[in-house]
């Protein structure tokens, strides 16, 4: 989506939607200058640009026992596909990382339709003390899933797709590369994956972690990180003037 | 045609050709031989009654000539400024022999301005269909479908265009600098189209978000497919996933459509390095070289792999691009792109080459020298050696033929398909062309749209 004239275009994944009342909802951390924006936008206003559903949808039907991990904002993206997955017949276990308690997200929602929710938290101030791995290498150890999906941090699907390797166990993550257009035309979201390049917006967003460079993808995650500064603290700045929200 | 000072212009975005005045304009008018056998008509690809709008320059008749140029081009203003001229109607005039040709393209430009800045006085009527009109889709806002549509609308006929950006224009938006093609002009013309009662609907991917069989169940009953070349290539060599590497496309968008160049007043960010490499010589590279000097880039080097002699960019363009300090690396490869630690990019190692035989296109084919690697310190590469058809379209159409690239299959003359119902022209089915190409398909689409549909 584009909030205004002077906006980015940048991807969300859709956390829900009403096709009747032809509503989708998002779940964004206001960490940049286009999530603050949108953040500071109020009921009744509107956003410029949005366009999509883009990328492959995943398939939720006939996995078996599928293990959710997600990390940060991103247990919002997991939320949709396990969702999907129970209302498919799937067995669903989630397991939910966070920094801290504060940025615990998407539980009530889950437990809703899944009776196997893990929490942990890097700082332990609530669920279990650590990382998403830390309970992802227990529960693997007892049972082997069909399937692991993981949605987080560049580094938290890195970590959990190096678990899954060693034991065989598919892995699909989906992947946040920087996007402009979303729909295949700049090669700017491309991803090293299985010796190929790839575009995640269009090929993707979902992709076999095991093939996935993630290196890669952490370098050119961060090719914008000083300019990225600079745009919010000129947002900021128009903000104290009074000519932004 | 005086133009802005190369020291200037390196450091503004600003339009570099100031086009004529009125005096100027009627004095080369009155150059015209007014020839009988009209060699210009049959090199302009839409047929424009060239001596006829000359003829109204001269004589003062703005309006008249205005009205000619768009009783067959909608989209003069922009044709004026990146048209090939001198590979189409200049090449063909009597005057080329004699050695100066009419600047026809300067007088289109002059001619679509002025009506521009006297819009009162011309007609802007809408002439959209009634209820009871058949419906057509277009798949791309860019030359092609505009054409397309704005011709399909004056015949009578229902008309929405689907766009995938944000913007119509295709190319003409997120491609070509504003120093070459100021954006407002394009918004303008696209404008009048859409005043005219074609329905544009922007945000709409075509294959994502519904699919032409869709579109079929929403009543539309003929398709023209115009979704241009818009996949990136790239080499293929070692080193091009790094921070400092770009696609063209990526890079232009950036600039372009997202107006990266305002940055930070505009969020999307661009980073161009002290010392760039852009890698090919099409209007593709130049675009993309003179937009990284005026960004603040110390030296720009086009790199080459053949002469310049085959360099497919506008003579024109290759000119701006000198006089602004390009360098040219010709017979010069690219093998390998290195950077540091951080991702980032130090060097772009390349090959000397000869030129061979001819290849298939008819130029003579370029062959690396054994043992002539040499290196060159670089912080930014911009890739800008061609573009292919984008699969997300047509991999969604069951029975859709294309060729051995991937480009549609349709016959040139009337833009047929393997489909009845669904019609394609421009890049999509050429592969990169230009803008004037992409129109004359739009022309010749509409004309077989009409006919099946009333058949
Ligand atoms: C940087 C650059 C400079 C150029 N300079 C010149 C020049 O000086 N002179 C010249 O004559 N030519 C030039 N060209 C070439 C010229 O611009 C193209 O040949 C021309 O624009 C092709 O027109 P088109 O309508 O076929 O496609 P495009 O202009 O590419 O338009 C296609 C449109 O379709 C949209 N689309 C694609 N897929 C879908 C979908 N699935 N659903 C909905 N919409 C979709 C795209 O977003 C785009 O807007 C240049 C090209 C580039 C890239
Ligand atoms: S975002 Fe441009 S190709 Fe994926």
């Amino acid at each position: 989506m584009r909030i205004n004239e002077e906006g980015e275009r940048f991807p969300l994944t859709m956390y829900d939607w009403d096709a009747e009342k032809g509503t989708a909802t998002v779940v964004c951390q206001a960490i940049g200058v286009s999530t603050k924006k949108l953040c500071a936008l109020n009921e009744g206003d509107s956003i410029l640009d949005v366009v999509g559903p883009l990328g492959h949808a995943t398939n939720t039907e006939d996995i078996g026992k599928v293990i959710c991990v997600g990390g940060g904002v991103g247990t919002a993206e997991a939320y949709p596909i396990a969702k999907g997955l129970r209302k498919n017949g799937n067995d669903v276990t989630v397991i939910i990382g966070a920094r801290n308690k504060d940025l615990v997200i998407c539980e009530e929602s889950l437990r809703k339709f899944c009776d196997k929710v893990y929490v942990t938290t890097d700082d332990g101030t609530y669920g279990q003390k650590g990382f998403v791995t830390d309970v992802l290498e227990k529960l693997i150890e007892k049972d082997t899933p069909d399937l692991v999906f993981a949605i987080g941090p560049a580094i938290m699907m890195k970590m959990v797709s190096e678990m899954t390797r060693k034991k065989h166990i598919k892995t699909l993550v989906s992947l946040n590369s920087i996007m402009i257009d979303g729909t295949g035309m700049c090669g700017g979201c491309r991803v090293q994956y299985d010796g190929e390049v790839k575009f995640a917006c269009v090929d993707g967003p979902e992709f076999d972690g095991h093939k996935v460079d993630f290196d890669d993808l952490t370098r050119r995650g961060k090719r914008y990180s000083d300019k990225e500064k600079k745009a919010l603290e000129h947002y900021e700045e128009k903000c104290r003037m009074g000519l932004e929200k | 045609m005086r133009e802005q000072d190369p020291k200037q212009r390196i450091k503004n975005f600003n339009e570099v050709p100031y086009g004529y005045n009125k005096e100027e304009a009627m004095a080369e008018a009155a150059r015209c031989l007014q020839c009988k056998t009209q060699p210009c008509v049959q090199g302009c690809p839409v047929e424009i009654d060239i001596p006829g709008f000359i003829l109204a320059i001269k004589e003062e008749r703005f309006s008249d000539s205005i009205k000619i140029v768009k009783a067959t081009n909608n989209l003069p203003a922009v044709c004026g400024r990146v048209c090939p001229q001198e590979d189409q109607c200049e090449k063909v005039c009597v005057l080329e022999k004699a050695g100066k040709p009419i600047n026809i393209g300067a007088l289109e430009r002059f001619i679509s301005d002025w009506e521009r800045e006297n819009r009162s006085e011309v007609n802007k009527e809408n002439i959209a269909a009634g209820e009871a009109a058949a419906k057509v889709a277009v798949i791309g806002a860019g030359p092609a479908g505009l054409t397309c549509a704005s011709d399909l609308n004056k015949m009578g006929y229902k008309v929405t265009i689907f766009e995938a950006l944000h913007k119509p224009g295709g190319v003409l938006a997120y491609g070509i600098p504003e120093f070459r093609l100021p954006k407002n002009i394009v918004t303008d013309e696209v404008d009048e189209i859409e005043a005219s009662g074609v329905e544009l609907k922007n945000n709409y991917i075509i294959g994502k978000i519904k699919k032409i069989e869709d579109l079929r169940e929403d009543g539309y009953k003929a398709f023209f497919i115009a979704s241009g070349a818009g996949l990136p290539y790239f080499m293929n060599i070692p080193g091009e996933n790094l921070n400092g590497v770009y696609s063209a496309n990526e890079f232009l968008t950036r600039v372009n459509l997202m107006k990266a160049y305002l940055f930070p007043r505009y969020d999307t960010p661009i980073n161009v390095g002290k010392k760039v490499a852009v890698v090919g010589a099409g209007n593709v590279a130049m675009d993309s070289a003179r937009s990284a000097l005026r960004l603040g880039a110390e030296k720009v080097s086009i790199v080459y792999r053949r002469t310049e002699q085959e360099m497919p960019a506008r003579i024109d363009e290759i000119h701006h691009a000198q006089e602004e300090g390009i360098e040219f690396h010709l017979l010069t490869s690219p093998v390998q792109i290195s950077g540091d630690e951080t991702g980032e990019v130090t060097k772009l190692v390349c090959l000397k080459n000869k030129l061979g035989e001819p290849d298939s296109s008819g130029r003579r084919r370029p062959i690396s020298i054994e043992g002539s690697e040499f290196e060159m310190e670089m912080d930014t590469v911009i890739i800008a050696i061609g573009n292919g058809p984008n699969p997300v379209l047509l991999e969604t159409i069951d029975g859709l033929k294309l060729n051995k690239w991937g480009n549609i299959e349709a016959n040139e003359e009337n833009c047929e398909t393997s489909i009845e119902d669904i019609f394609a022209g421009g890049d999509i089915v050429t592969g990169a062309a230009t803008v004037i190409a992409a129109m004359g398909a739009g022309k010749h689409a509409a004309r077989s749209i009409d006919k099946f549909l009333k058949s």
